[in-house]
């Protein structure tokens, strides 16, 4: 959780409070044949995130191991299960695309515009990724639907409906989750550009295309695959939006395909096959990424906020504003609607959905402090390791990206049903799984930031022999203070969200909100789940918000 | 014959499918009750266990009751608004034990839950799976016959199957607002001729999706295909969930949602609503039974039976209509609440028995993958 404006002990600094960096470059120097041994705290920080890598590796690959074990008989694709796959890929490919050039315009806009209310705005914008699929949909239907707000735009003017229902449908919806996240993934490439080099850039009389060349695109080559990997992922595993949306068996996506083998044929080899190649074409995209992908090498700057001097012309200000203010009617307007909608009925809400919210509360506390817990100590790990090593870890952290939520639940059913009654085991697998779902964010949103303070200020830790619980209370925490904030938040937010594994787990009196409400709209009373989608989507928002804005808070203090 | 068929009370004829009047025999072939295990020898004569929870009463008016009947069942029967809270507490007064309802996701869900767990499952009983899922349900060998002489059963066809007891059912229908479609089409034919926009589930992962594929192959046999070709244009999106669907048709983006003929009764009692209605189709309408059974390996086997029997009175039955939205198995002595009485009831009740049911369940959905795929 985040330390908010906890006065934690400041180490030692130099100059106008912040701390000094030093080049990693010239710490190079330091490292050689007489470099002392592996201070003991060290040995500890590895074992924990081995730890940790063991048991994410028992939750996405031995879930699965369980659930191919299980299976009377080894799995056989159909050709309906191909054209699964082929929709699955297309469908994401042209997903993560769309999300990623949409995200560039936006996020440059934010990066270089200063305007009042931008904190709240970049909140806001983040808040489609953190809905239920349920709710976001209803929200983009109530805008592009049928009865839509479009719609009936269109027929004031007299002109023709247009239908949301197909890949378009699909597309739009995976752009609207998914933009936010791309434009905060590449947003941060941007803010990573020292202010010295833009400040540099006008100093030589760049234009907006030199600019590009010389600073943008290097830093774009270097974000975008990682984006486009990420929302590519996202989309693959995606099924109700995909189905609801998609008008049509046409949208049959791998995710569905593992469905109907448990659901309707009990196959679980065929399950544990598709799985598996779910899990393939990640590794794939991944790989892809990865090799794509060129460091852009900015070195360090002064953490100066960026001041643009090129940006001031009247052209460039319309473009940012434009690529604002769209960004802001797509992603808020469908938020607005579940407002809207819920609001009325939200002092009305039956005492169960209280409760539900109590426990989904607790939850999404519980997975909080879990998958901060696992994502430091997997990064401290990783920054602690050889780069093989290293890369490995790091590919076990994300791994929870590409595995299907059905298979994790299923295959947690069958190594946890011979040990316990699966109701007592409820929460604390609700809590695991959602800690594990988050991971992957967490981790990238630590991971830059930790090998950071250890470059500027490891040696100086390592020369007064800090090492061990001191080191990371003095050290590396205040300094994570901000991402450790926004991957709390985001962990807290999806967690509030998931329905995922609970389904095979709960017992009638441990429903979460999420399930409170697909139960409420199975007993006909979409009055009532409209007022717990607003309380489900306004406690998302508060959640991250508090989070992110305890870490900044952390973060100056 | 440990069970009589009895004659539909509703006006209209049941038929099976192949247009022969339902008749018993046509339930799945499944082991008889008398050639099955004598349960009762296992686990005491009733006297016996009567004393033993007349002697457990006499013990302790202590509140943790004798045994713990678990109940596996669908997620939305166990939700706070679903008949689960009521039926556990209108069962505990009498039995003398706690009862765990355990939800399950939904209907074909729950059949792979106890598949999962097998023999060792802890379930008792398992209530929820339908007609589509009996013979299925009967072949994993993991239930036990009931036994039970049901009492006059209200359901439009006749009533033989060792294992399962039904408990409610209804017809599936589409639903619209007659204030929006004041003439729906009357057959699946009006309905491709007309320019009604539909909301259908998927029949991969919901059981009125399920249920429509089963419709159209009982109504038009070899003409499904075409049906289905010709339906492609007017549905407006295919749904995960029935929750999905009802809830975008009454956000309106279409015209009529697949749904059940008790549908319109939940906006008329509860929400005092007249606006919604089914629409008669003129080739009849597939029925969903909703069944329970006992399971071969209960720990309680005793009390599992006591709660099929339980189920099937005025207690249990009473909850049903206004908490599941379904047609009461046994319709209670008071009658169906008001309001009932404003529903459709379809000249024809159409359904596959259960062996046929699952036998044509992967060429049905292949045969509506293909028409609306192209």
């Amino acid at each position: 959780m985040p330390e908010g404006g906890a006065p934690l002990p400041s180490p030692p600094r130099a100059g106008g409070g912040r701390p000094l960096r030093a080049r990693p470059a010239a710490g190079q120097a330091g490292a050689g044949p007489g470099a002392p041994p592996l201070p003991a705290g060290r040995g500890i920080a590895v074992a924990a995130g081995l730890c940790v890598a063991a048991v994410l590796l028992v939750l996405n690959l031995g879930t699965l191991a369980a659930v191919a074990f299980h299976a009377d008989a080894p799995g056989r694709l159909g050709e309906a299960d191909w054209a699964a796959v082929r929709f699955t890929l297309w469908q994401a490919t042209a997903s993560a695309l769309i999300s990623v050039a949409l995200a560039i315009p936006v996020a440059r806009a934010l990066a270089r515009r200063r305007f009042p209310g931008r904190a709240l705005l970049i909140t806001a914008l983040g808040a489609p990724f953190l809905l239920p699929t349920l709710v976001a949909v209803l929200g983009i239907l109530a805008v592009f639907g049928r009865g839509g707000l479009v719609n009936q735009g269109l027929a004031a003017l007299g002109l023709p409906a247009v239908t949301v229902y197909g890949p378009q449908g699909v597309i739009l919806a995976h752009v609207f989750f998914n933009l936010p996240l791309a434009t905060r993934l590449i947003l941060q490439g941007w803010l990573a550009i020292p202010a010295e080099r833009f400040r540099l850039a006008a100093a030589l009389g760049f234009t907006p295309a030199d600019t590009f060349r010389h600073l943008e695109r290097p830093m774009l080559r270097e974000v975008v695959p990682g984006a486009l990997a990420v929302v590519f992922l996202i989309c693959l595993t995606s099924f109700a939006v995909a189905l609801t949306l998609g008008g049509g068996p046409r949208a049959t996506t791998v995710e569905l395909a593992i469905y109907q083998a448990f659901r309707l044929d009990f196959d679980l080899g065929k399950a544990a096959l598709l799985a598996m190649v779910q899990f393939a074409l990640c590794a794939l995209a991944a790989a892809l990424a990865w090799g794509v992908a060129r460091p852009a090498g900015f070195g360090a700057g002064l953490d100066r906020p960026v001041a643009r001097l090129d940006a001031g012309s009247p052209l460039l200000r319309a473009q940012d504003a434009v690529a604002i203010a769209l960004a802001a009617v797509f992603l808020l307007t469908p938020l607005a609607m579940v407002v809207t909608g819920g609001l009325p009925h939200l002092a009305s809400l039956p005492e169960p959905v209280w409760r539900a919210t109590l426990r989904s509360l607790m939850v999404a506390a519980a997975s909080t402090v879990l998958a901060l817990a696992m994502a430091l100590a997997l990064a401290l790990a990783i920054t602690r390791l050889g780069p093989r090593p290293a890369g490995a870890l790091e590919a076990i952290g994300l791994m929870a990206l590409a595995a299907s939520p059905l298979v994790i639940g299923t295959g947690l059913f069958l190594l946890l049903f011979p040990l316990m009654r699966p109701a007592d085991a409820a929460l604390p697998v609700t809590a695991l799984v959602n800690a594990a779902m988050a991971l992957p964010f967490a981790l990238r949103a630590l991971l830059p930031a930790l090998r950071e303070v250890e470059a500027s200020h490891g040696r100086l830790a390592d020369s007064l022999g800090m090492t061990g619980l001191a080191r990371l209370r003095l050290v590396t925490l205040p300094r994570l203070a901000r991402p450790l904030g926004f991957a709390a938040g985001l962990t807290a937010a999806l967690s509030m969200g998931d329905l995922g594994v609970i389904v095979l787990f709960a017992d009638p009196q441990g429903a979460t909100l999420p399930l409170q409400l697909y139960r409420l709209m199975g007993a006909y009373r979409m009055d009532e789940a409209a007022g717990a989608a607003l309380l489900l989507l306004a406690l998302s928002l508060l959640l991250f918000w508090a989070c992110d804005r305890g870490g900044r808070l952390g973060a100056r203090g | 014959m440990h069970h009589t068929a009895h004659p539909a009370t509703r006006p209209e004829t049941a038929r099976r499918t192949d247009g022969l009047p339902a008749r018993p025999g046509t339930g799945p072939r499944l082991p008889h009750r008398r050639t099955g295990a004598p349960r009762h020898k296992r686990s005491g004569t009733p006297s016996r266990t009567a004393a033993a929870t007349l002697a457990a009463a006499l013990l302790a008016a202590a509140p943790a009751a004798a045994d713990t009947l678990t109940v596996y069942t669908y997620d939305s029967f166990v939700s706070d608004w679903g008949p689960g809270p009521q039926v556990k507490a209108a069962f505990e007064a009498v039995c003398d034990c706690t009862v765990d309802l355990v939800g399950t996701g939904d209907g074909a869900e729950l059949l792979a839950r106890i598949q999962l767990e097998g023999a060792r499952s802890p379930a008792d009983i398992v209530l929820g799976l339908d007609t589509n899922l009996t013979a299925r349900s009967a072949a994993t060998g993991l239930f036990a016959p009931h036994g039970i002489e049901p009492p006059a059963l209200d359901l439009p066809i006749a009533w033989d199957d060792p294992l399962f007891l039904p408990y409610d059912w209804g017809w599936f229908a589409f639903v619209h607002d007659t204030t929006r479609l004041p003439e729906p089409p009357a057959s699946f034919d009006e309905l491709i001729a007309s320019d009604v926009s539909i909301l259908i589930q998927d029949p991969r992962s919901s059981t009125p999706g399920l249920g429509l594929v089963k419709w159209v192959r009982a109504a038009h046999g070899d003409r499904a295909s075409e049906i289905w070709e010709g339906l492609a244009p007017r549905i407006v999106t295919v749904t995960r969930g029935w929750s999905e669907a009802y809830g975008l048709f009454l956000r309106g983006e279409a015209d009529m949602v697949l749904s059940y003929t008790t549908s319109p009764a939940y906006h008329l009692i509860a929400e005092d609503d007249p606006t919604k209605a089914a629409a008669p189709f003129a080739e009849g309408h597939y029925l969903q039974v909703e069944v329970a059974g006992m399971l071969a390996n209960a720990p309680n086997p005793d009390l599992a039976r006591r709660f099929l029997e339980f189920m099937l009175t005025d207690a249990f039955q009473a909850i049903i209509p206004t908490t599941n939205w379904m047609y009461p198995a046994v319709t209670p002595e008071g009658g169906l609440p008001e309001g009932f009485e404003t529903l459709m009831i379809p000249e024809t009740s159409l359904l596959f028995p259960p062996q046929e049911a699952a036998a044509i369940r992967d060429a049905a959905i292949e045969e509506w993958r293909g028409a609306l795929s192209r």
